[in-house]
């Protein structure tokens, strides 16, 4: 890739921040800002860099998948899906009302371009495994990206996951941590500490990479090493800061589902501005 | 002599005899093919079967994908394993978006006699029934389960069936119809409607009570969800009382589901059921052992019903 093209994805991402700062608003309304913006590279490399998709048939057998087990982020996967026209723009400001096809979590029976009903913590992985089972009895090509976050790995059902991950040498299947170190009520460590998340994923069979989620490049080698890596699923252990980019909501618990003044609303677009 | 089979048996021969015709349809275990007969499907087709490990939650989660690339995945395990430690992946990965997934909860009831409160399943038509998008199917025999799998593997949609671990008497004859009950056996004094093992023994009730000079009518239910409301009520509003028997709960199975059908429809009649009280199971020698210790039985459907008429 040029280096231009790191700053065009790195444009991307900020605007998905910005998409996701319209769609928590300023009216106080609560909105999972903080995990959702922890996401926004990660997001913005897989959308316009590595994943094969087609906005004007979502359904297409060809794509490649991805799931967002942190369900509650939905914003920033809503935002990259507005900038690929799965849905007109303008629905990013109905999210989470009445008739909305934008849900409070991703919900595919409403919103062009979601894969499958996540947010209720620990499944997405395990539907990932079974997507990728799929696509291999096919021949298919095509990959699934799944990212879960740090606190969810404290759901046990994630690890039955990684276990048959391995199990069936699922190199289709990328796992991704946003490893952005807070759950919602305070950082994992003193909440509870889900441990040395490298060494476990290593045990459990996977191909692991430790990268800085907030760098386009690491990001975008680490995508591409991982279709390199044969006869087992590859990990992508990103470490990130929840609620990157708006600097008052940085590392901080109290944005993982919070509302936004118009004062914070406005400051929040200033600092992805100029981050 | 009545013929026997044990459902189990005709689910999994049921399974690899559509998998023959079906590539799409696929096995998933949680380590107990044997007892499911999975194992039956995991000789014919090795390529097809996804041993999942002793994991339920994770199965579920893994079914639901491997519908969304078009397969057809039977997920099969205990029924207390299968409905239990996996509700929450069978309510937000499959119902919700009403995935094509179909659930055997096998050795259900108190089949599994000897294993006791943890793998007597007493709940999971409860558990099952309330979730929106959910079908649920309770045959009474062999015959009925290989009619109501190959139902499952031809219709889109969350599907859950209930599986006796136990030889049951072949009792029916009809094909299969989606929400149908059935009047085994005429009568217009009382009528019994009863699911799986029950089938048979409302069966036997009716013959007792018949010398008596009573006139039972016995109907199968084995579609719990769907369900003809329309036709239970003209049932109920057929008699003069009415008795429900299932090895379930006496709590959101079938006694419940007919109790609601009879407010919403006004048919105002005495319903008895014989269901497992607000007990957990426990071990015994045998199924018939442990149905009469819990009062499942032919003599208690005969003793509800001259009770009932008293």
């Amino acid at each position: 890739m040029q280096e231009k093209d790191y700053q065009k994805l790195e444009e991307k991402a900020k605007q998905i921040r910005h998409d996701i700062v319209d769609m928590v608003g300023g009216s106080g309304k609560a909105g999972h800002l903080g995990g959702s913006c922890s996401s926004a590279d990660l997001v913005a490399a897989l959308y316009f860099y590595k994943m094969k998709v087609n906005p004007e048939n979502p359904d297409d057998p060809n794509r490649d998948r991805f799931l967002l087990s942190k369900g509650h982020a939905a914003l920033v996967q809503y935002a990259a899906l507005a900038e690929l026209n799965y849905f007109d723009k303008s629905e990013i400001y109905n999210v989470k009302t009445l008739k909305s096809m934008l849900q409070g979590h991703p919900d595919r029976t409403k919103t062009p371009g979601i894969e499958a009903n996540t947010g209720s913590l620990g499944q997405g992985l395990s539907i990932g495994v079974g997507i990728a089972l799929g696509l291999k009895m096919d021949n298919s090509k095509s990959r699934v990206y799944v990212i879960m976050g740090d606190g969810e790995l404290a759901e046990g059902q994630i690890w039955e996951a990684a276990t048959a991950a391995s199990n069936y040498k699922l190199d289709n299947l990328v796992g991704i941590v946003d490893a952005n170190g807070v759950q919602a009520t305070g950082p994992i460590k003193e909440r509870f500490d889900v441990g040395d998340l490298i060494r476990k994923w290593e045990a459990f069979g996977w191909h692991v990479i430790d990268i800085d989620g907030h760098n386009m490049r690491e990001i975008c080698d680490a995508l591409d090493e991982a279709e390199t890596i044969k006869g087992r699923p590859t990990l992508i252990h990103a470490r990130t800061v929840k609620g990157k980019g708006v600097h008052f909501a940085e590392g901080q618990a109290a944005f993982h589902n919070a509302g936004l003044t118009q004062e914070q609303y406005e400051q929040a677009h200033r600092d992805i501005d100029n981050n | 002599m009545v013929n026997t089979k044990s459902q189990r048996v005709a689910y999994g021969e049921t399974l690899v005899r559509l998998a023959a015709e079906n590539p799409k349809i696929v096995d998933l275990e949680a380590d107990l093919c044997k007892s499911t007969m999975g194992i039956l499907f995991e000789k014919a087709y090795p390529e097809r079967f996804f041993e999942m490990g002793i994991a339920e939650a994770n199965m579920v989660s893994v079914a639901a994908g491997l519908s969304l690339t078009g397969k057809i995945p039977f997920a099969a395990s205990f029924a207390v394993f299968v409905s239990g430690r996996a509700y929450d992946q069978i309510r937000t990965s499959v119902c919700i978006p009403a995935l094509n997934v179909k659930l055997c909860g096998s050795s259900a009831g108190l089949s599994d006699f000897g294993d006791g409160s943890t793998h007597q399943c007493l709940e999971d038509i409860a558990l099952m029934r309330v979730l929106p998008n959910m079908h649920v199917f309770v045959p009474a025999d062999a015959v009925q389960t290989a009619q109501i799998v190959e139902y499952m593997a031809d219709n889109h949609g969350p599907m859950y069936i209930r599986l006796d671990r136990n030889e049951l008497p072949i009792v029916t004859t009809e094909p299969f119809i989606p929400g149908k009950i059935y009047e085994l056996h005429e009568g217009s004094d009382i009528a019994v409607f009863a699911c799986g093992v029950m089938v048979s023994k409302a069966l036997e009730a009716a013959s007792i009570l018949k010398e008596k000079g009573i006139s039972m009518a016995v109907y199968n239910t084995p579609s719990i969800k769907p369900i003809n409301e329309d036709a239970v009520a003209e049932a109920g509003k057929k008699v003069k009382a009415v008795i429900t028997a299932e090895d379930h709960s006496m709590y959101g199975g079938l006694g419940s589901l007919i109790c609601e059908i009879f407010c919403r429809h006004g048919v105002g009649k005495k319903v008895k059921m014989i269901a497992v009280p607000d007990k957990f199971g426990t071990s015994a020698e045998d199924y018939e052992t442990l149905l009469t210790y819990y009062g499942l039985t032919a003599d208690a459907i005969v003793n509800s019903a001259l009770e009932l008429l008293r």
